[in-house]
């Protein structure tokens, strides 16, 4: 039975199949679709926890309970697990437990492109990398056997090309792996300072046992062809290799940590040029040119952005086809159609920039670009229109609201992580003073809040600050697609759960000043707002309305009458995309509009009104 | 990229339905026997921007994803999209497109504006061109969402695939209450 399926469905279903019990994560693309996949199988525990190093603290729990764990998250996910892993990387497992870091070249949907790779090498753990759902789907089964093998967590790293890209996947059927026996073993889990010297004293000989058992391991093969040229490729890059040089010998490394000398040293000494083709850092180049092998890398292959068929051609395929034409993909060194340019993908907040390496002639005219928006009656706008015009410092988060950087808006001043924006505004006090402070607020979404907001408020109460966060309740955790979490009531797999209370929580971490509004009305936002960044102490603003997308219902929708319009076009600046100005005024799109109203606030005529309701 | 490898190029705006639509023919696309991979884009750049869903089947395929100047379809949801990824169609491609505006935000706030004669341009560059108003279909066919079903229709009868598999795809992708309707927008697009 075969059947097409994205990288991280495939996943998941491995991850079934291979037993696996505990299954735990913080959404974020692209990771997302596993936790849900798994949520949908009855015999898997799936969750959202309210951050990653939750999640992975969950699945090491339920791994030294015995049970086959699997937790996942994205590339800057890792970073916010990155204290349990390290230590867990010394205890070891006792069922086996695979972390799936979901990185994302080419930045789709994240604030940064770290390789982590590195992170593998750090923890001295093993890496796997699949090439398509067939491999992510073998890989994550082997994985489970590796990791109990080998006594250690096994990170299995996808790229949004793996994770999002469908593929046919054969399924299998779940194979019932018992639950293993629970010893107490202090000398292995209590990691006190006498207990980790001698569990690192392991973990090196694991890395040794590991390399061995690299040289022979079914992750990596060669595939001869020409030895001429050889290349040596892992993950997707592979794929790419494969279409742009199908003639070239290839070693695909499946295992990517730790490498087998041999293996790759046999290789490059088989072929007269070697070339080291990957995504991102030179993770595997480094390593191989430690060993004082000869090998072709990064000054050829980009280290930023994602790679393609058309990248591989165009650096390590002009260097072959002046050696052996015949083993470059012929269709791949044809040129686009002339007098076109090729758009840079898309990339959040930027236009129709071609990229540079993609660019073949000029266009015929520069085409306007098609940023990511707010959606029509996202409640995040109402906001963001009044933080502009009260000239505000904005420390932001991550979210949708992160569009609120993007025109018209432009109120955001930081976005660094997850968490982020209430260090940043402490930050900005104690740097400029109190009186700074009363410009500044920051801003954060309820699932951030309780993912790593909490401790920068009570850091802000602790220390004196006397900042104003302004927390977006959208009761979802929207950016990733409406994921639950511990604030909306619903767990992973949907059961009713606990709603934690936003309000108590900025209370009980000891802020007197806790104001909760509705983001629809500008008046009340603007007169919270001022009210609280004047006040010298910390202070909160719970601005809340369900995201526009969870409606059922569709609202009553607004329509403007030309003969009241003034032309003042103030309805634009929220950047509604249900609004747009022709013929001298205003026009809404009835079929856009979600009719949150916020139009008929800034209009300073009356010349908005809910459609039908028009003077006669 | 070996020639017997087939890519299409769905592109539009986010909420247009561009990922069901490559569903549907990707499903389409096994009964063809041979591999098929298929890249879409998630999160954040959905939200109303440029958003583009690459299809590519035939007996082995290695990249989910599409060279510039190598698709052999070019199906364009709106004409300022259709435009910008022009430069993916091969020469003698076809190019699909649905004569519709969406003005993007740059427009709709005067920062920007919407080339005039997009369809002439791009005519003039563009040998194979087909151009229809697939919301007037959808309208037709009884719900302005099924634009993306008549754009299908229209590429269906230019593939190999069986009016069966199709249908198969349809049905499966498709909640069974607005199937009918789906349906008749993909048989208004066959006909164009």
């Amino acid at each position: 039975m075969r059947e097409l399926l994205i990288g991280n469905h495939a996943l998941a279903r491995g991850a079934w199949e291979a037993g696996v019990r505990v299954a735990a994560a913080y959404p974020g693309t692209p990771s997302t679709e596993i936790i849900e996949a798994l949520a949908r199988y009855p015999e898997v525990y799936a969750e959202w926890a309210p951050n990653e190093k939750v999640a992975l603290e969950v699945a090491i729990g339920a791994a030294i309970g015995g049970a086959r764990s699997l937790a996942a998250m994205k590339h800057v996910g890792v970073n916010v697990a990155a204290d349990p892993l390290m230590t867990l990387a010394y205890t070891g497992v006792n069922a086996g437990l695979v972390l799936v870091s979901a990185d994302d070249p080419g930045l789709f949907s994240s604030q940064n492109e770290q390789d982590n790779r590195f992170y593998a090498r750090m923890a001295q753990i093993p890496c796997l990398e699949p090439a398509d759902s067939q491999e992510v789907k073998d890989m994550v089964m082997q994985a489970f056997n590796l990791s109990e093998e080998f006594d250690t967590p096994v990170i299995l790293r996808l790229t949004t090309r793996i994770a999002h890209s469908y593929s046919l996947v054969e399924l299998g059927d779940r194979q019932e792996v018992p639950l293993k026996s629970y010893v107490k073993q202090p000398a292995k889990y209590v990691m006190l300072p006498a207990f980790g010297k001698a569990r690192h004293v392991v973990v090196e000989e694991r890395r040794l046992k590991l390399a061995a058992y690299a040289e022979t391991a079914p992750f990596n093969r060669v595939e001869w062809a020409d030895r001429r040229v050889g290349i040596i490729t892992s993950g997707i890059a592979y794929q790419y290799v494969k279409e742009a040089l199908p003639g070239v010998s290839v070693l695909k490394l499946g295992l990517t940590y730790p490498l087998p000398e041999k293996l790759i040293s046999d290789f490059v000494k088989a072929v007269k040029t070697c070339y080291v083709v990957e995504e991102l850092e030179p993770f595997l180049e480094d390593q191989i040119r430690a060993w004082g092998l000869g090998v072709v890398g990064k000054e050829l292959v980009p280290r930023v952005d994602e790679l393609s068929s058309a990248i591989v051609a165009r650096t390590v395929g002009s260097q072959v086809a002046a050696v052996a034409p015949e083993l470059v993909a012929p269709d791949l060194t044809a040129v686009a159609l002339p007098g076109m340019r090729t758009p840079g993908g898309q990339r959040a907040g930027e236009g129709s920039v071609p990229d540079a390496r993609e660019t073949t002639t000029a266009a015929p005219a520069e085409l306007p670009g098609r940023p990511p928006l707010m959606c029509p009656g996202c409640p995040h706008r109402g906001v963001f229109y009044v933080l502009k015009k009260l000239r505000l410092v904005v420390a932001g988060d991550i979210g949708c609201y992160t569009l609120g950087a993007t025109p018209p808006l432009q109120a955001m001043d930081s976005c660094i992580c997850m968490g982020a924006s209430l260090g940043v505004a402490m930050g900005l006090e104690k740097a400029r003073g109190a009186d700074f402070a009363r410009r500044v607020v920051g801003v954060i979404g309820d699932s951030t809040f309780l993912h790593s907001g909490m401790t920068g408020l009570l850091d802000m109460v602790y220390n004196g600050g006397t900042g104003t966060l302004i927390i977006l309740d959208n009761s979802t955790t929207a950016m990733t697609g409406h994921q639950d979490h511990p604030g909306t009531g619903y767990t992973a797999s949907h059961q009713p759960a606990p709603k934690v209370d936003l309000e108590q929580i900025a209370r009980a971490l000891g802020v007197h000043r806790v104001q909760v509004v509705d983001s629809y009305n500008l008046e009340t936002l603007e007169r919270a707002i001022q009210e609280e960044t004047a006040a010298r102490e910390p202070s909160v603003i719970i601005a809340r309305r369900p995201c526009a997308l969870l409606k059922k219902e569709k609202e009553a929708v607004y329509a403007v009458s030309p003969d009241n319009c003034l032309s003042c076009r103030y309805c634009l600046d929220l950047g509604c995309p249900a609004i747009s100005f022709s013929d001298g005024h205003g026009v809404i799109d009835p079929v856009l509009c979600n009719g949150c109203g916020l139009c008929t606030q800034v209009c300073p005529g009356e010349a908005i009104r809910k459609a039908g309701e028009e003077d006669e | 990229m070996s020639n017997d490898v087939l890519n299409v190029l769905l592109v539009g705006v986010g909420g247009q339905g561009t990922i069901l639509a490559g569903r549907v023919l990707s499903r389409a696309a096994i009964s063809l026997g041979g591999e098929v991979k298929v890249s879409d884009i998630h999160g954040m750049a959905q939200r109303g921007g440029s958003v583009v869903t690459q299809v590519r089947f035939g007996p082995r395929v290695y990249a989910p994803v599409i060279a510039p100047g190598t698709a052999d379809f070019l199906v364009a949801f709106e004409k300022l999209e259709a435009c910008r990824w022009l430069p993916y169609l091969k020469a003698g491609g076809c190019l699909i497109v649905n004569d519709q505006e969406m003005p993007p935000l740059p427009v709709l706030t005067g920062a920007a504006t919407y080339p005039a004669d997009l369809v002439a341009v791009m005519g003039k560059l563009v040998q194979n061109l087909v151009v229809l108003d697939a919301l007037d279909l959808a309208r037709r066919a009884g719900n302005v969402k099924t634009v993306n079903m008549v754009l299908m229709g229209a590429l269906a009868r230019r593939l190999s695939i069986s009016r069966e598999a199709w249908e198969e795809a349809l049905a499966a992708s498709v909640p069974e209450r607005f199937l009918e309707v789906n349906k008749k927008a993909f048989n208004l697009g066959w006909e164009q």
